[in-house]
């Protein structure tokens, strides 16, 4: 498995894994093996991943964000998508991906609200 | 052009320029020479056209000196770029005192008019000498004629811009009413560039003021076609993934049946009928309570 190039940083009971920069599909996939094997590892309630940095998300990174989420909750803990763009966001949505059932949140501060509070 | 016709009557560019030339400085002699009585009648003739009303005489007798001024010099050197910078200063101080296009046309041509009449008058016995006069006062005088026209046109037309810039910026305000609860009411018809503003200026107001929950009224907005209405549910899909809420309210009878014709999923939108009920609902979510100040004071009292 390659290492991830996203830092994953552990705060509390909740990891968070903020992207700096466009990532490739298989930077993508790396992020969530490595997320979604790290959760049991330290007992996570939350993952935080913020996309500030990312001005595009196309259909096979929503997907995978979407994968990512899906098999966090399996394995027990809860997901937030934080920092969307404004424009990304519009375009996400007039491409049909709407990240449906995942929760999302303005900036970091509010994703560890969000979790938090549950 | 006309140039075809006449290279074959007049001598050489060269020649010809010059001779243009000389005759242009003994015109403008004489324009110079007789200033007064010429600006005088040319500010008589605006008055009697009822050109300008908007000004009092004496502002129209002050503007028509240094126009007169300006005309006489674009005569002389040929360059418009004085004459333009001015035209546009005299749009920008009228037009917002309602003068027309066609009074500023007006009192050009007038000018070229009174001008063209004192040439004929200075010339009328020497018939040769009037037409070469003419011809170079015609082209001098139409292209100034011109400029000051598209100088007016081009400066109102930049004023329609920026107040069309402004009302579309005022036409969808995001406000805040409480901490992190924005308000965005929408009144009259929304054409897909408003719909796009409405869009932008929402989530970039979301970001800007770490909104949380927003109350979209569309109360004054009697109906929207299916496209419009898809833009709308697709700006509360995108402002769920800022994380925020949209709380749709005043939802007219023809908007609802649009939005049921486009299948919208009533599980995406949160709508409650009128502006009081969504604002009530926002503060629910935001955990706020509104109680009256009497009912505070009984309860603090009694406590």
């Amino acid at each position: 498995m390659a290492w991830p190039s996203v830092p994953i940083l552990k705060e509390g009971d909740v990891l968070i894994a903020s992207i700096q920069s466009a990532l490739t599909d298989v930077d993508l996939v790396a992020l969530r093996d490595a997320l979604v094997k790290q959760v049991s590892t330290y007992r996570t309630r939350g993952v935080i991943v913020d996309v500030t940095a990312l001005d595009v998300v196309d259909s096979f990174a929503s997907r995978t964000l979407r994968d990512l989420a899906h098999m966090i909750r399996l394995r027990g803990a809860r997901t937030v998508i934080v920092g969307i763009q404004p424009e990304v966001a519009f375009a996400m949505v007039q491409l049909g991906l709407t990240l449906e059932d995942i929760p999302t949140a303005l900036d970091l501060e509010e994703g560890m609200a969000f979790l938090g509070a549950r | 052009m006309n140039d075809s016709i006449q290279v074959t009557k007049l001598p050489p560019h060269s020649m010809r320029d010059q001779a243009a030339s000389t005759l242009l400085s003994e015109l403008v002699a004489h324009l110079r020479e007789h200033r007064t009585d010429l600006r005088q009648e040319w500010a008589q003739r605006i008055t009697t056209a009822r050109l300008l009303t908007a000004m009092s005489e004496d502002e129209v007798f002050n503007e028509a000196t240094a126009v007169y001024d300006q005309y006489v010099e674009a005569l002389e050197t040929g360059t418009f770029e004085a004459l333009q910078a001015y035209a546009r200063n005299l749009s920008e101080r009228i037009i917002p005192r309602g003068v027309e296009t066609h009074e500023v046309v007006g009192i050009v041509l007038l000018l070229r008019d009174v001008l063209a009449r004192s040439l004929f008058a200075k010339y009328q016995h020497d018939f040769a000498k009037l037409n070469r006069i003419l011809d170079a006062y015609e082209p001098a005088a139409n292209r100034i004629a011109n400029t000051v026209a598209v100088g007016f046109v081009q400066e109102r037309e930049r004023i329609i811009r920026e107040q069309q810039e402004a009302i579309r910026e005022l036409s969808t305000p995001v406000l805040q009413v409480r901490e992190r609860l924005l308000i965005l009411p929408i009144v009259g018809a929304i054409d897909p560039q408003r719909a796009r503003q409405l869009t932008e200026q929402l989530l970039h107001g979301i970001r800007a003021t770490r909104g949380k929950v927003v109350v979209m009224d569309l109360t004054g907005v009697p109906a929207v076609d299916s496209n419009i209405a898809n833009h709308l549910v697709q700006t509360v899909e995108a402002t769920r993934l800022l994380g925020a809420t949209v709380i749709v309210t005043g939802l007219s009878p023809s908007i609802a049946q649009t939005l049921v014709n486009i299948g919208v999923d009533l599980g995406k939108m949160n709508t409650v009928g009128d502006l009081q009920g969504g604002i009530e609902q926002a503060e629910r979510l935001l955990g706020y309570k509104v109680v009256p100040t009497t009912q505070q004071d009984d309860a603090r009292s009694g406590g």
